[in-house]
């Protein structure tokens, strides 16, 4: 398999600024060091709470932020270091859908407009009301909401001429914020539904965000766990959530109170305690060190590299033990 | 006697001249000391049932028949004075946000003393007193230090527990807390529900629990009433609704979320269509348009609300396995 995204010992930090001078009083350490790949046609999911740094990771995969180390490798090629017109190109091959359909559609275009607007300015080739019609009707939308601004539409709805927006351009890759996570469960299922048929259709790779683990879990292949900026675990859905490592995967896991009154597992190691520290100011060492239940003297003061365990698996803790086939 | 009975109960939005009935002829009560969940839907009138409890309506909302009854009181009948001194001491009300229901430019000690003083007629060095104390209780540390802290020094997480903290201000008998822990991330959630659910057995209040979430309801929840397009269409115990649920909406909803119990592969069944708005009135069975079992007699017909369910064909284990 080839790796479709490579994301290479990338970090994004925010310099906050102060003063007449606006001289940098401190910085945001929003992504550390993070390397990751995509296979070609795969879903790779991405958790944490929030903060935790996925969004910006997902906005300069998109090449919206700046990295400020690091490379982003696509399909072969660096763009961490593309600008302008030469970005034009990765633009297509890369699209996104973001949470909230309502904020990013344009409340002053109808789904037809908003949808020849995105191949009107990448001079799509073919005909575009053809296309328009093609899009909604891969999304499940009859031909009338081609006349219907996103007011008049559902979340659902809204939703689907978000995904319509982001396959416009037969995309390669496309990146997923949050996109299901402020509707309705019937809804969210619905356009589950729709996100996998796609995929299968097209050969499409996701990046997937999210923060709901039974959704992320049902979508993807792989996935990786972040908190305060870094990964702390990743590996294939299976290897995740029958046997998490990093203590923070577990008490994640652990957390989620299942659909069934007669399940008594929800926080059986009991529920995590603290709060999640600022990324303005993160705690030396690993980064979990003030909320973990097994933490050691020495994980105050150094970082625990991500090590792997055999298969897709890997965590970065200093108690967990790498498996006998990793060792081999 | 229950705690709470709430019996035909209907709400309608007059608007332009037009009366839209938002909350559809609602019966339910709520036992001292337990927890129910009301679940269902964005717009199935979980909030605004819940607020003519509280009788916190906005101005264009009114209650248009049914009854409320509280500990033997009549709610509908009380005088706004009555009404606001009733919802500071034996009901209350924890929000979503915490951050727009706290006031940004007063200290949390204050809001929470205040709250005291009002509810509970106690002197200022009373009151400060118990504050610490309930900041203690709902596991806010170095309380003494955070009473002089302002919102915008506390976290989501943090935020919430000072609104529950002002919620039990008063010794209240009932909580109606309306999604929680919605805004706030799964670790923090486990911490504050478990919270609440401690509060619960240990003062024996009772808590009316609205969400969306089914795992939230089926670890915290004794009861259910599930709503669908301002009616309750099922409810029973967490235990029956879960195991054989006999509406097809309270199935549907069941069967469209994916599940860390299950085979990460079993397919999801969503229901199909959008939820029902009370705005586009929809004959017979409101849920008729999304329902895979409608029959002429749905389309035409609105089913009442009889053992817990409001449904011309009630789903049986057969029923279930066969679509
Ligand atoms: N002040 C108001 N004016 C007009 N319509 C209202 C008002 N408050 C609520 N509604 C309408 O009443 C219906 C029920 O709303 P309600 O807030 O009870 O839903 P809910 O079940 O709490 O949904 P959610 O899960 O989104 O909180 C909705 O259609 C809503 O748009
Ligand atoms: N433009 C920015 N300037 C300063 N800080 C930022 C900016 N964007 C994000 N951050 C901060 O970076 C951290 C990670 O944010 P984000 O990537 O949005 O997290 P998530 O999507 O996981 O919730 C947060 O602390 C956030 O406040
Ligand atoms: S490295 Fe130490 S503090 Fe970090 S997760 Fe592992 S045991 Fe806990
Ligand atoms: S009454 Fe008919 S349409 Fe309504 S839920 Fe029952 S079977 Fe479905
Ligand atoms: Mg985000
Ligand atoms: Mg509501």
């Amino acid at each position: 398999m080839s790796a479709l995204l490579r994301i290479e010992d990338l970090s994004v930090h925010f310099p906050i600024r102060k003063g007449l001078l606006q001289r940098q009083v401190a910085e945001v350490r929003a992504v550390e060091q993070v390397t990751l790949s995509l296979n070609r046609g795969e879903a790779f999911g991405l958790v944490g709470e929030s903060g935790c740094g996925k969004t910006t990771l997902a906005r300069t995969v998109l090449r919206l932020v700046d990295p400020t180390s690091g490379e982003i490798w696509f399909d072969g090629k660096n763009v961490s270091g593309l600008k302008g017109k030469s970005l034009a190109p990765y633009r297509k091959q890369v699209a996104a859908i973001f949470q909230d359909p309502f904020s990013s559609l344009n409340p002053r275009m109808t789904a037809g407009k908003i949808l020849s607007e995105v191949l009107y300015v990448h001079r799509y080739e073919g005909s575009i009301p053809g296309r328009v019609a093609e899009l909604l009707s891969l999304c499940g939308l009859a031909p009338r909401f081609a006349d219907l601004y996103p007011h008049e539409m559902s979340g659902g709805q809204r939703q689907r001429v978000g995904i319509a927006r982001a396959l416009a351009l037969d995309p390669e890759l496309i990146v997923c914020d949050e996109a299901v996570s402020a509707l309705d469960v019937s809804i969210q299922a619905q356009i589950i539904n729709l996100l996998e048929e796609l995929r299968a259709k097209f050969g499409l790779t996701y990046l997937f965000i999210g923060h709901d683990l039974s959704v992320v879990r049902h979508l993807c292949d792989r996935l990786a766990v972040m908190y305060l900026g870094r990964i702390v675990e990743t590996g294939t859905s299976e290897e995740l959530f029958s046997s998490p490592r990093h203590p923070y995967t577990k008490a994640l896991i652990d957390a989620v109170p299942a659909p069934d009154p007669d399940d008594d597992n929800t926080n059986k190691h009991g529920a995590l305690a603290g709060e999640i520290p600022s990324p303005l100011n993160p705690p030396p060492g690993c980064v979990f060190h003030t909320r973990c239940p097994v933490a050691m003297d020495h994980c105050k003061s150094t970082v625990p590299p991500l090590s792997q365990l055999g298969g897709h698996h890997a965590a970065a803790c200093f108690a967990v033990e790498p498996s006998q086939d990793a060792q081999r | 006697m229950p705690l709470l009975e709430i019996e035909n109960l209907t709400v309608s939005l007059s608007q332009d001249g037009t009366e839209t009935t938002l909350v559809h002829d609602i019966s339910y009560s709520v036992e001292r000391g337990e927890i129910l969940a009301l679940v269902g839907e964005s717009g199935s009138g979980k909030s605004v049932s819940s607020l003519a409890v509280m009788g916190l309506l906005a101005k264009a909302l009114r209650v248009t028949s049914g009854t409320i009854r509280f500990d033997g009181n009549d709610l509908l009948a009380l005088k706004n004075e009555e009404m606001r001194q009733l919802r500071g001491r034996d009901i209350s009300m924890v929000f979503q946000e915490p951050m727009t229901s706290l006031n940004p430019v007063r200290s949390i000690g204050s809001q929470i003393m205040e709250s005291i003083e009002e509810n509970l007629g106690l002197s200022r060095a009373k009151a400060r007193q118990r504050a610490i104390e309930l900041l203690k209780e709902v596991g806010v540390a170095d309380a003494e230090r955070r009473l002089k802290q302002y919102p915008h020094h506390f976290s989501g997480g943090m935020r919430q527990r000072v609104m529950i903290a002002i919620a039990l201000a008063g010794n209240p008998k009932l909580i109606i807390a309306d999604e929680p822990t919605t805004a706030l991330d799964v670790t923090i959630q486990a911490q504050i529900l478990d919270l609440m659910a401690r509060i619960c057995r240990d003062h024996g209040t009772a808590m009316i629990l609205i969400t969306h979430n089914l795992g939230i309801v089926a670890r915290y929840a004794q009861r259910v009433n599930v709503m669908y397009g301002g009616r309750i269409v099922e409810s029973g115990s967490a235990r029956a609704i879960y195991a054989e649920p006999r509406h097809p909406y309270t199935d549907g909803l069941l069967q469209s979320v994916p599940r860390l119990d299950q085979d990460r592969k079993v397919p999801l069944r969503p229901i199909q269509g959008n939820p029902a708005d009370p705005f586009t009135p929809i004959p017979g069975c409101r849920f008729h348009p999304r329902c895979p079992y409608t029959t002429q007699i749905c389309r035409e017909e609105a089913p009442g609300f009889d053992d817990g369910l409001a449904c011309h064909f009630p789903l049986t284990t057969e029923t279930r396995e066969a679509v």
